[in-house]
C-alpha cells in the first residue's frame, strides 16, 4: 500500500530518455516548467502535451504509471479549479443563488488545471527515467559554481542522496511496523482524527527509533570507509554530455521555443 | 478438524509494475490443531508471504484462507477477530516496541482486544511468565533491555492476546546461541502447556528437527512437502536438491550407512544419534557389510 507512492520511483530502462545525461534532463525540465508558466495559449499547451506524450512513448513508461502520479493531486486540481470558477471576475455566463460563473473564471480554471497536470506529469517523467542517484549527481554538478560563495554543495547533495536512498527503506520499515502493530490488533483505519492520530504513535515511535539507529550505523560505515566530506573526492562515474544529449536537448528546446512563439502569435489565449 | 486451511492461495506483489513477482502460488494446506509446525525454505520461497495471509495481513489475489473453518476474508469483523485468533510475531519483532514500560507494551494487544483492566493484568503476567521475564522487568522501559530480552517482550506482546495459533517468523534471527536456545525452549514449553498450534519459521534444520512435530518445506512459492519430521527428512536427497540442507546428524548417519554401517532409520535429533552411536561403538565399530 505504502509502496504505491510513486514520487521518485524509477522505472529502469534503456531508452534514449533513460540514457540522457541527468543534467540535460534536469535543465530541460526546469525550462519546461518555466515555459508552462509563461505560455497561456491552448495551442502551446497542446504542443507541450504532445511533446511529453512522445517522450513518454519513447521511454516506454506505461500509462498506468502516469495516472498514478496524477491521481493523488486530483483533489488539489479540483479545489483550485472550483475556486477559480467561482471567484474570478469577468463576464457572467451563468448565475444562481450567490454564485456566478464567468468566462474568465472558466478560462483560469482550465489554465491552472492544465498547468498543474503538466507540471506533475513532466516532473514525473524526470523521476521515472532517472535514478535518484543520477539525479543528485546532476544537482551537485549543476550547483557546483555556488561553492564560490561557500554554499555546501557537496554536503547538500550527499544529504539528498542519503535521504532518497532511505525513502524506500523507511517506507518498507513503516509497512513492516504497521503490519506488526496490526497483528497486535491496532486499528488504523477507523475513528475520528484524534483517535487516528493516537493510533499512529505505535508506528511513529518504532520508526523514529529505527531511523536514528540507521543514521548512526550509516555514519559509522561511512567513517570506516574514510569519508571526510567532498574535499578532493573524485567520482567513479563521470557525467559527460554526448551527441545524443545535444541533439535531444536541441529538439526539446526547439519545441519550447515554438510553444512560446505560438503563444505570442496564435489566438486562443486562456 | 484442520485449524488452518488454505485453498489455491496465490499472491503476487507489485501488480502492474516492472517489479511484479508472484510470491506464493496455488497453496493448498491443512494444519491440524495442536501441531508445532516448522516452516523452512529459502529466502524468497514465500514463507513470510504465506504466514501473513494466515491472519489476514495480506489478502490473497486468489484462493481462500480458512481459520477454524471460517473464511477470514468474509467480513471486516471476522478479519479483525482473526488477527487476535492468529498471533503473528514478525522477524526482529523488537523493532515494534514503543511503550514506556514493558507492561504497557505487552498490554497493547490485549487492550486492542477490549479486555478489562483485570484481564489485561492477568494476560500480561501470564505472557511474561511464558517468555521467562521476571516481574522486575514489568516497569522498565523496553528500550533499556538487551536484544534477547527485547525480543521476548515482543513475543510476549503477541502471546498476551492468547491466540489459538501462534506464528513466529524466525524468532531466533540475530541472537547468540544461548539466546536462541532460550527462546526456542520457551516456545516449546509454551506450546506444550497451552496445547495450541504453533508455526515456527526457521532456517535451522537442527532447530526444526528438535522442536517441530510437522515440517512444511516451501520452495519457490509452492509447498514442497508437508509431513512429520521423519517423513520430511527421509527425503533428504530431494531436499538437498532444492538447495536446503538436512540436519547435520542426519547427514552423518547417511554417510555412515553409505560406508557400510547398519542403520535402519533416519536420525535427526542429537539424543537419538548419541544412543545409536554408543550402540555402534559398543559393537566395536559395528559390523561392516562390505569389506
Amino acid at each position: 500500500m505504502l509502496s504505491d507512492i510513486t514520487i521518485g520511483q524509477f522505472f529502469p530502462g534503456k531508452s534514449v530518455v533513460h540514457r540522457m545525461d541527468p543534467r540535460m534532463k534536469l535543465i530541460l525540465i526546469v525550462a519546461f516548467i518555466v515555459v508552462l508558466f509563461v505560455v497561456r495559449n491552448a495551442f502551446s499547451f497542446l504542443l507541450l502535451t504532445l511533446c511529453l506524450g512522445i517522450i513518454f512513448a519513447i521511454a516506454k513508461i506505461p500509462g498506468k504509471a502516469i495516472w498514478r502520479g496524477v491521481k493523488p493531486i486530483l483533489p488539489l486540481i479540483l479545489f483550485t479549479a472550483i475556486l477559480n470558477i467561482f471567484f474570478v471576475d469577468g463576464n457572467t455566463l451563468v448565475s444562481f443563488w450567490i454564485f456566478r460563473i464567468t468566462d474568465a473564471g472558466l478560462k483560469t480554471a482550465a489554465l491552472m488545471a492544465i498547468r498543474i497536470v503538466l507540471l506533475i506529469v513532466g516532473s514525473s517523467l524526470l523521476t521515472y527515467t532517472t535514478s535518484p542517484i543520477a539525479l543528485t549527481d546532476a544537482i551537485e554538478r549543476l550547483f557546483k559554481p555556488l561553492k564560490v560563495i561557500h554554499f555546501p554543495v557537496h554536503e547538500m547533495a550527499m544529504m539528498m542522496t542519503i535521504a532518497l536512498r532511505f525513502i524506500p527503506t523507511l517506507l518498507e520499515e513503516t509497512d513492516k511496523i504497521m503490519s506488526a502493530q496490526k497483528a497486535r490488533g491496532a486499528d488504523l483505519e477507523t475513528g475520528g482524527i484524534l483517535k487516528r492520530a493516537k493510533a499512529l504513535i505505535p508506528i511513529l515511535i518504532p520508526l523514529f527509533v529505527s531511523a536514528f539507529r540507521r543514521a548512526e550505523e550509516l555514519a559509522l560505515a561511512m567513517e570506516c570507509r574514510c569519508y571526510r566530506g567532498g574535499e578532493g573526492r573524485t567520482r567513479m562515474k563521470q557525467l559527460h554530455l554526448s551527441t545524443l544529449d545535444w541533439i535531444s536537448g536541441s529538439i526539446v528546446a526547439l519545441v519550447f521555443v515554438i510553444a512560446i512563439i505560438m503563444n505570442l502569435f496564435l489566438p486562443g489565449t486562456l | 478438524m484442520a485449524i488452518i486451511k488454505t485453498e489455491h492461495l496465490t499472491h503476487c506483489y507489485s501488480h502492474g509494475t516492472p517489479f511484479e513477482k508472484t510470491a506464493v502460488k496455488d497453496i493448498n494446506l491443512e494444519i491440524d490443531e495442536g501441531e508445532l509446525v516448522g516452516v523452512i525454505g529459502h529466502t524468497g520461497s514465500g514463507k513470510s508471504t504465506l504466514i501473513q495471509h494466515l491472519n489476514g495481513l495480506l489478502k490473497p489475489d486468489s484462493g481462500k484462507v480458512y481459520i477454524d473453518g471460517t473464511d477470514i476474508f468474509e467480513s471486516k469483523e471476522i478479519l479483525q477477530k482473526t488477527r487476535f485468533k492468529v498471533g503473528l510475531v514478525f522477524q526482529y519483532p523488537e523493532y515494534q516496541l514503543f511503550e514506556e514500560t514493558v507492561e504497557k507494551d505487552i498490554a497493547f494487544g490485549p487492550r486492542n482486544l477490549g479486555m478489562s483492566e483485570d484481564e489485561i493484568k492477568a494476560a500480561v503476567t501470564h505472557a511474561m511468565e511464558s517468555v521467562g521475564l521476571s516481574d522486575k522487568y514489568r516497569h522498565k522501559s523496553p528500550f533499556e533491555l538487551s536484544g534477547g530480552q527485547k525480543r521476548r517482550v515482543a513475543i510476549a506482546g503477541v502471546i498476551a492476546m492468547r491466540p489459538k495459533v501462534l506464528i513466529l517468523d524466525e524468532p531466533t534471527a540475530g541472537l547468540d546461541p544461548k539466546g536462541r536456545d532460550r527462546i526456542l525452549s520457551l516456545i516449546e514449553s509454551y506450546h506444550r502447556s497451552e496445547k495450541n498450534t504453533v508455526l515456527l519459521v526457521s532456517h535451522s534444520m537442527e532447530d526444526i528437527a528438535k522442536y517441530a512435530s510437522k515440517v512444511l518445506v516451501m520452495n519457490q512459492g509452492t509447498v514442497f512437502s508437508y509431513g512429520t519430521v521423519e517423513e520430511t527428512f527421509s527425503r533428504a536427497e530431494e531436499i538437498e536438491k532444492i538447495g536446503l540442507s538436512v540436519p547435520q546428524v542426519t547427514k552423518l548417519f547417511d554417510m555412515l550407512s553409505k560406508s557400510g554401517y547398519e542403520i535402519n532409520e533416519h536420525v535427526y535429533d542429537l539424543d537419538r544419534a548419541e544412543k545409536l552411536l554408543m550402540q555402534l561403538i559398543s559393537q566395536k565399530g559395528g559390523k561392516r557389510r562390505a569389506e
